[in-house]
């Protein structure tokens, strides 16, 4: 297994010199799935927005597959091969369901083929595709969001807490749908609160807290270690019923 | 009979110019979000540009080039989108109610300068002196009117026609998504700088390109022409007809003009004469009242924005049925 994705002593902030994020360090194995947890305010949407040049970063560096693409414009993203899926606001409402994967193939030269094997990889979008995406259920939009994602075939997809606002029957099913890029060879790095559901399917987990690195290792046995539970994890056992 | 018809040339004429300026306001603010409070600066940006260049000669004014119509309107238009180009670069950045106040700020200065640097504007008793295109070799007044309407009528089916194309293409679609969300537009590689910009300028120049027709029509231009009062008459029937859509905006152009043109008429034919000289007050809380009932009452307009079901012939080779998968 090989890094795809290295974050290096990471400083990053929504205001100069006053960063969020203290040499913040993450590295992501190929078509794994990584998670990032920690409490509110630790930094996690904030670490997915500067990899992806939402956020100025201030030191550190971003590789990806060997090539440095730290500070990048968010609309070099796809060229490189990167996709993000932000926590909310992540499907244009007033558009139709055909017409968000449109705007992101518009580059994509096989963009009609690529339409139908969207399509085909999502069946509920395809029996709504004419209808405005904001008709779409909570799980169906983040499918959406998903699918913008996928459209340009990304190496690496960036996920802000997909999970978000859903019930926890349609959680399990986006994280699922997250886990299920991996076996396309897709490597997904997501943020998550769903701390539970999150570790059930990713591979490795790094735990932050005020900006910084606190412990990370395999989803399993962070998932398993009750001292982590009672640590950083709301003070009780993760893996507890 | 003529004097009905000539009359409802008239009226047809001056709706189908404001039409012309509602569209260009509805690619900014009803496909992409720019609140242009200043919608007159670029209208009579098109006004003054075409008069200049394609007016009569006066001793001691600036302009009387005489240029042919054609060549005139183009020069006024590209000074209206010269303006909003760099207004756009200036202001841009703002958002909503910022950019709506800077942009008025814009008209109000452009209001003033036509006002006072008279060298260049004629001042205060404006520029007359054009002339009208083939109005010599049509002759008759009345045919002239008829005339001049079906160009009017050109002019904005080729407006309608070329935005209806333009928000129709991935462009429109692009501008769209960075009026609902400009952080997820530019994540998905889109640069939403560079859309609002040129969004402002096409829009700006829609707007000249009004302007110029409106000088053509009059012969005539002053400050008197560029009240804010014109801002808020082309807002409220882009409001009433529907934003981001485009025949809302004509629709829209063609209802306000004329609940305008009937409240003058049946206010100074049966308000009690005291109340004559308000007449102009009255009909500004008509179009404020329209503003504000229409927001509360029906925001989406007469006629609301509609999804976007056709598409570009290779999208739409791609249907949801195929079964392959990745």
């Amino acid at each position: 297994m090989s890094a795809v994705l290295t974050v290096s002593a990471l400083e990053a902030g929504y205001v100069r010199d006053l960063p969020i994020l203290r040499q913040v360090n993450v590295s992501v194995e190929h078509a794994s799935l990584t998670v990032i947890i920690g409490p509110n305010g630790a930094g996690k949407s904030t670490l997915i927005k500067a990899i992806a040049g939402l956020v100025p970063v201030s030191a550190g560096r971003v590789v990806l597959d060997g090539a440095d693409i730290t500070g990048i414009r968010p609309d070099q993203m796809g060229a490189l091969g990167l996709a993000y899926v932000p926590q909310t606001d992540n499907i244009f409402r007033h558009l139709s369901i055909r017409e968000n994967l449109a705007l992101v193939l518009r580059r994509v030269e096989d963009r009609a083929a690529r339409l139908d094997e969207l399509y085909a990889l999502f069946p509920p979008l395809a029996g709504k595709h004419k209808d405005r995406a904001g008709s779409l259920s909570g799980g169906q939009r983040q499918m959406l969001a998903v699918a913008m994602a996928l459209a340009t075939r990304p190496r690496v997809v960036l996920m802000d807490e997909p999970s978000a606002g859903l019930s926890p029957k349609i959680a399990a099913e986006v994280l699922d749908l997250a886990r299920s890029l991996t076996g396309q060879g897709v490597t997904v790095l997501l943020v998550e609160q769903n701390v539970k559901q999150a570790l059930r399917v990713a591979d490795h987990c790094y735990i932050l807290a005020e900006g910084r690195n606190q412990l990370d290792g395999p989803a399993a046995a962070i998932l398993s270690d009750p001292l982590v539970g009672e640590i950083y994890l709301g003070g009780k056992r993760v893996g507890a019923a | 009979m003529i004097g009905m018809i000539s009359y409802l040339a008239f009226f047809a004429t001056m709706a189908g110019i404001l039409a012309i300026v509602v569209l260009g306001l509805n690619l900014q603010w009803g496909y992409t979000g720019l609140f242009n409070g200043g919608v007159v600066a670029f209208f009579g940006a098109g006004a003054y540009g075409t008069m200049l260049l394609g007016g009569r000669p006066e001793l001691g004014q600036f302009g009387g080039y005489e240029w042919p119509f054609v060549f005139a309107l183009a020069g006024g238009v590209v000074l209206a989108a010269l303006i909003a180009w760099i207004v756009g670069m200036l202001t841009l950045r703002l958002r909503h109610d910022y950019l709506a106040i800077a942009t008025f700020g814009v008209a109000v200065a452009f209001e003033s300068v036509t006002r006072n640097a008279e060298w260049l504007t004629g001042g205060a008793k404006g520029l007359r002196g054009f002339p009208r295109p083939l109005e010599a070799a049509i002759g008759n007044n009345f045919a002239y009117g008829l005339f001049f309407l079906g160009m009017v009528l050109v002019v904005l089916g080729a407006v309608y026609w070329g935005l209806q194309r333009l928000v129709h293409s991935p462009y429109g679609r692009a501008l769209r998504a960075i009026r609902e969300d400009e952080t997820a537009a530019r994540s998905l590689g889109k640069n939403p700088a560079r859309l609002r910009l040129q969004s402002f300028v096409i829009g700006s120049a829609i707007m000249g390109v009004a302007g110029g027709l409106y000088v053509a029509f009059y012969a005539f231009v002053s400050p008197q022409d560029l009240a804010p009062i014109l801002t808020f008459q082309v807002w409220a029937m882009l409001i009433v007809g529907g934003a981001g859509n485009n025949r809302g905006a004509v629709l829209g152009a063609f209802l306000i003009w004329g609940a305008w043109t009937a409240s003058g008429f049946a206010l100074s034919k049966f308000a009690p004469q005291a109340m004559q000289l308000y007449t102009g007050s009255i009909q500004y809380i008509l179009i404020g009242t329209v503003i504000v009932g229409m927001l509360l009452w029906r925001p989406q307009g007469l006629l609301p924005e509609r999804i976007v079901t056709r598409f570009t012939k290779t999208a739409a080779k791609a249907g949801p049925t195929s079964k392959g998968a990745i």
